[in-house]
C-alpha cells in the first residue's frame, strides 16, 4: 500500500466525440471524447489529444503582422496554395475565414466564398472549417453557399450565433456539417446556444463550440477560466456543456500590439520575432490546459512548437 | 482547511459556561468555525485542545518566505485548484539561475540586467524576483565565489543549489540573513541538508524522483528537525510529468489536507526544453498550473515579458478586474483647446488609450467613466457604457468648464451612441474615433487642428 493516496474524482460525464471530415473522400479527424481534465491520464482518458488547425484568409491578409507574412511569403496570395502549404507544415485541419465578405473589407458574395472554399477543399484532404465574417445576414449568405458545395464533407461551418443559428444549423443538418456555435465568454450563453441549436434538430455530435478567445494580456484570462468551468460542467454530467471546445488562438494573439509590432513599442519588449511568436504559443498553451480540443494557430513555428508541448503533455 | 463547527466543537471543554460570551459551546465552536471569534476566547480549553485546534487550522499549503532584503517571494498558501472558485494569492516567484562553472563576470553581467529588469503592464511594475546559483562545479569554493558575485550585485532572493553540504554550508554561513531557500534535501543527503536549514533558519526544498511517498518521507525527515519552511521537487521536469505530479501535490493538500506534501513547489522547465522558448512555454504552464517558484535558464526579454504578462493574468481576481479610478485624466498639459477623449475605466482599455495618446504628442483629456472596470465593448453590451452614462459623467465632472470647445470624442467601436448622446448632450459635439488606439494619433492629426 502505498502512503500518498492521490484522490481521483469520479467524472459521470464525458466529453462528446465530434469527427470533422470522414466523408466525401475527406480525411477524418476526431475531437473530444476526454474523460478527465487536460493530460491527466492517472485518472481518465483523452482518447484524442487536441488538435492543431492553421487559419487561411481568403484575401492576402495585407494587414497581417511581418512575421507572419514572410513566413507565408506567396502562398498568401491563393487560399489553395495557402492551404497546402499548412498542411505540409503539419496541420492538422484548416480552418478558411471568409474576411472578403465583410460589408468593411470587400462585401463579396456568395460566389466568390464557393470559389475560395472550392481551392481549399481541391489543394487538400484535410478536413476543414470555414468560418464566415460574423455579421450574422452575411454569414448566413455565404455560408449556406459553401455548405451546399460541400455537401456530404462534413466540413465545419461557423460562426452560429445567437442571431443566425438557426440557418446553419439547418443547412449542417441538410448536408452533414458541424456547426461551430460561438459565445461571448460566458458559460450560461454557451450552454444555452448548444440547447437552442440542438432544438432546431441538429445532432449534439455535430456542434463544436468557440467560448471565444481573449488573447493573453487580453482577456486571456476570462476565457481561461469560462472553459475550466465549462469542461469540470461536462466531467460532473451537463451534457449541454460537453462540446469539444474551439480557439482562434492565431487571430486574437496577432491582433495585439505586442504581436503586431516591432517598432515604437517599449524596449522592454524585446525581440519583436521571438515575443510576438510566443504570444501565440502561451496563449494556446494556456487554453489547451483548461480544455481546448482545437487551437487555430497562424505561425508555422508556433505549429511546431504547439504540436511538440501536445505530445509532451501526452507522453 | 478549514475545519466545521462539529470537529471544533470535539476539542472543546463542552462544560457550557459561557464564559467565552456565547451560550453553549457548540455555539461557540460554530463562530469559530467561521472565524469571527478566536480560539483564546474560551479560557478553559485542553493544552491538548488547542494543540489539535491549531495544527488543523493551519493553511492546507504552508506559506513559504525567501528573502532577507525589501523584496521577498512569498509562496503557497492558495486554497483553490480553479482560479474561478476564488482566486489564486501568491504569484509564482521567477528566478534566473547562474552556474558556478560560469565566468564571474558573465553571472554579473547578467544578474545585473536580470534584476534591473522592469516591465510596466496596466500600470503595474513586474519583474524578475531573484536568482539561483548552482553549484555544477561541485566545488565548494567556486560556489561560494559565484554566491559573492551575485549577492554582490542583487538583494532579491537567493536559491542555493547544491547537493553538498559543506559547500551550502560555505555560502549559508555568509548569507543566511538573506534567507535563501536551500536546495535540495535528496534521500542522500536530509540529515545534514536539514541540520543546516534548521541551524540558520532557512527554507529548503527537498527533491524526490522516486515517487511521492519518498517525497512525503523526506518532508517529515525535515520536520523532525525542526524545520516548518518546506518547498517540494516532485522531480517531473517534462510538460506532462510536471502538470500530472503538481496537479495531485494540490490535490492531495486541498482535498485530503495531507500535512507531509503541504508545501509549496519548486520547477526547473528549462531542464527538459529543446529551446528557450520551450522553456518559456512549460514555465507558462508552471504559472498556471501550480508551480510556487520556477527557476528559467536565461533571462531574455523577449521571453519573460509575455511569461509576467501570464502570471498577472493568471493571478488577477477573477472578481475583480484590473481598475482605474474613473474621473478626469491629463496627458501631457492639455489646455482648454485640447481634444477631450472618452473611455471606460478597466486598466487595460485606460493605459491603451493613455500609452497612444501620449505617444501622438498631442496633449489631451481623457474623462474615464465608471463601467465596473469593463472594457468598451463588454461594458456597452452590459448595458454599463451607454448614452446616459457618458453625459452623466460629463456634467458630474464639470468638463465645460475645462474646456473652451465643445466636442468630444467616442471610441470608434461604440459610434451608434452617438445619435443619443447627441441628444444628452445638446451643446456637444460628438466625434467617433478610431476603434483601435493604435489610430488615435492619426486620428488627431486628420481630425484635430
Ligand atoms: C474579456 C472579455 C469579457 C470579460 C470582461 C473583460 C472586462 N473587464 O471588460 C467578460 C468575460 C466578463 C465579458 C463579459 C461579457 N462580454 Co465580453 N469580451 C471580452 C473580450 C474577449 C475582450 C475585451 C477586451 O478586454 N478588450 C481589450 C480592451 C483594451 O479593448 P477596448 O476596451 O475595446 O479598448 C480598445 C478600443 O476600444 C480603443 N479605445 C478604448 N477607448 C477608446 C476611446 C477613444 C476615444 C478611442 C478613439 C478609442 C478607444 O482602444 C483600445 C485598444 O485598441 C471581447 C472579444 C474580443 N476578443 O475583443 C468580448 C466582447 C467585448 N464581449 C461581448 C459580450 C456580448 C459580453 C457579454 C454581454 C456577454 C454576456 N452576456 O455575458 C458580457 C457582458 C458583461 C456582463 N454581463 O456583465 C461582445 C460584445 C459584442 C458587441 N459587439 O457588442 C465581445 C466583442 C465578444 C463578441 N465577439 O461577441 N467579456
Ligand atoms: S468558554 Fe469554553 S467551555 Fe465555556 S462555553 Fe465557551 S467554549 Fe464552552
Amino acid at each position: 500500500m502505498p502512503k500518498v493516496e492521490v484522490p481521483l474524482e469520479k467524472w459521470s460525464g464525458k466529453v462528446r466525440e465530434v469527427t470533422l471530415g470522414g466523408s466525401g473522400g475527406r480525411k477524418g479527424l476526431t475531437v473530444g471524447g476526454e474523460a478527465t481534465l487536460p493530460f491527466l491520464s492517472f485518472e481518465g482518458a483523452m482518447p484524442h489529444p487536441p488538435s492543431v488547425a492553421i487559419e487561411v484568409s481568403d484575401t492576402p491578409a495585407s494587414e497581417w503582422a511581418a512575421p507572419l507574412r514572410q513566413a507565408w511569403g506567396d502562398a498568401l496570395e491563393d487560399p489553395g496554395a495557402w492551404a497546402k502549404k499548412a498542411a505540409e507544415l503539419g496541420a492538422d485541419l484548416i480552418v478558411l475565414r471568409l474576411n472578403s465578405a465583410h460589408p468593411e473589407q470587400g462585401n463579396t458574395g456568395p460566389e466568390q466564398a464557393k470559389a475560395a472554399a472550392e481551392k481549399v477543399l481541391a489543394a487538400v484532404n484535410l478536413p476543414v472549417v470555414v468560418l464566415g465574417p460574423e455579421v450574422p445576414e452575411k454569414d448566413n449568405e455565404v455560408l449556406m453557399a459553401v455548405s451546399d458545395l460541400a455537401a456530404g464533407q462534413r466540413i465545419g461551418l461557423g460562426y452560429c450565433m445567437e442571431k443566425n443559428y438557426r440557418t446553419i444549423a439547418a443547412s449542417c443538418i441538410a448536408n452533414n456539417h458541424v456547426a461551430l456555435a460561438k459565445t461571448p465568454i460566458d458559460l450560461n450563453l454557451a450552454k444555452q446556444l448548444n440547447i437552442l441549436i440542438s432544438d432546431v434538430g441538429l445532432s449534439a455530435d455535430s456542434i463544436i463550440m468557440d467560448p471565444t478567445t481573449g488573447a493573453l494580456g487580453y482577456g486571456l484570462e476570462y476565457t481561461y477560466s469560462v472553459m475550466e468551468r465549462l469542461r469540470l460542467a461536462a466531467l460532473v454530467g451537463d451534457k449541454m456543456t460537453a462540446m469539444p471546445m474551439f480557439c482562434t488562438v492565431g487571430e486574437e494573439s496577432w491582433r495585439q500590439k505586442e504581436s503586431k509590432f516591432a517598432e515604437g513599442v517599449p524596449p522592454t519588449w524585446g525581440q519583436h520575432d521571438r515575443r510576438s511568436l510566443v504570444w501565440e504559443q502561451i496563449t494556446a498553451l494556456a487554453l489547451i490546459n483548461a480544455g481546448a480540443d482545437i487551437v487555430v494557430l497562424r505561425h508555422p513555428k508556433t505549429v511546431d512548437a504547439v504540436k511538440a508541448a501536445i505530445r509532451k503533455l501526452a507522453g | 482547511m478549514a475545519l466545521s463547527g462539529i470537529e471544533i466543537y470535539k476539542h472543546l471543554p463542552k462544560t457550557n459556561c459561557k464564559d467565552c460570551g456565547f451560550p453553549t459551546c457548540l455555539a461557540f465552536a460554530m463562530k469559530l468555525s467561521q472565524k469571527s471569534v478566536e480560539l483564546s476566547a474560551c479560557p478553559h480549553v485542553s493544552e491538548a485542545g488547542k494543540t489539535a485546534l491549531e495544527a488543523a487550522s493551519r493553511p492546507p499549503i504552508r506559506l513559504v518566505t525567501l528573502g532577507g532584503g525589501e523584496k521577498k517571494i512569498a509562496v503557497g498558501n492558495e486554497v483553490v485548484l480553479f482560479r474561478h472558485e476564488k482566486t489564486f494569492y501568491h504569484p509564482p516567484g521567477l528566478v534566473v539561475r547562474v552556474k558556478d562553472t560560469q565566468s564571474l563576470a558573465e553571472v554579473e553581467k547578467l544578474v545585473a540586467a536580470a534584476a534591473g529588469y522592469t516591465v510596466e503592464r496596466v500600470g503595474i511594475h513586474m519583474g524578475l524576483d531573484g536568482f539561483a546559483i548552482e553549484n555544477a562545479s561541485g566545488n565548494g569554493a567556486a560556489f561560494l565565489k559565484c554566491v559573492d558575485a551575485v549577492a554582490a550585485k542583487t538583494t532579491l532572493p537567493l536559491v542555493l543549489m547544491s547537493s553538498d553540504p559543506a559547500a551550502l554550508e560555505g555560502a549559508l554561513a555568509k548569507y543566511a540573513d538573506r534567507k535563501p531557500l536551500i536546495y535540495a534535501a535528496n534521500k542522500d543527503n536530509v540529515a545534514a541538508v536539514a541540520a543546516l536549514a534548521a541551524k540558520h533558519k532557512c527554507p529548503v526544498a527537498v527533491v524526490s524522483r522516486d515517487g511521492l511517498d519518498q517525497l512525503s518521507d523526506l518532508t517529515e525527515a525535515v520536520n523532525k528537525a525542526g524545520v516548518e519552511d518546506i518547498v517540494l521537487d516532485p522531480g517531473a521536469r517534462d510538460f506532462g510529468g510536471t502538470l500530472r505530479s503538481l496537479t495531485q501535490l494540490r490535490r492531495l493538500a486541498l482535498k485530503k489536507n495531507f500535512r507531509p506534501l503541504g508545501y509549496p513547489v519548486i520547477t526547473f522547465p528549462g531542464d527538459s526544453a529543446s529551446s528557450p522558448e520551450e522553456e518559456t512555454l512549460l514555465a507558462s504552464q508552471h504559472v498556471a498550473k501550480y508551480g510556487g517558484i520556477v527557476v528559467l535558464n536565461q533571462f531574455d526579454p523577449s521571453l519573460v515579458y509575455p511569461l509576467l504578462t501570464m502570471r498577472l493574468n493568471i493571478y488577477t481576481d477573477p472578481q475583480k478586474p484590473i481598475q482605474v479610478q474613473p474621473g478626469v485624466y491629463q496627458v501631457g498639459t492639455p489646455k482648454n483647446s485640447s481634444p477631450l477623449l472618452i473611455s471606460t475605466n478597466f486598466s487595460l482599455t485606460y493605459f491603451a488609450i493613455a500609452g497612444e495618446t501620449e505617444s501622438s504628442g498631442y496633449p489631451a483629456w481623457l474623462l474615464i467613466v465608471d463601467t465596473e472596470g469593463q472594457s468598451v465593448l463588454t461594458a456597452w453590451a452590459a448595458g454599463k457604457f451607454d448614452a446616459d452614462k457618458i453625459a452623466k459623467s460629463v456634467k458630474q465632472f464639470d468638463m465645460a468648464s475645462k474646456l473652451a470647445h465643445r466636442s468630444l470624442v467616442l471610441p470608434g467601436h461604440v459610434a451608434v451612441l452617438r445619435g443619443e448622446l447627441e441628444e444628452a448632450l445638446p451643446d456637444w459635439k460628438i466625434m467617433v474615433g478610431p476603434r483601435e488606439a493604435v489610430d488615435i494619433g492619426g486620428f488627431l492629426k486628420r481630425s484635430w487642428s
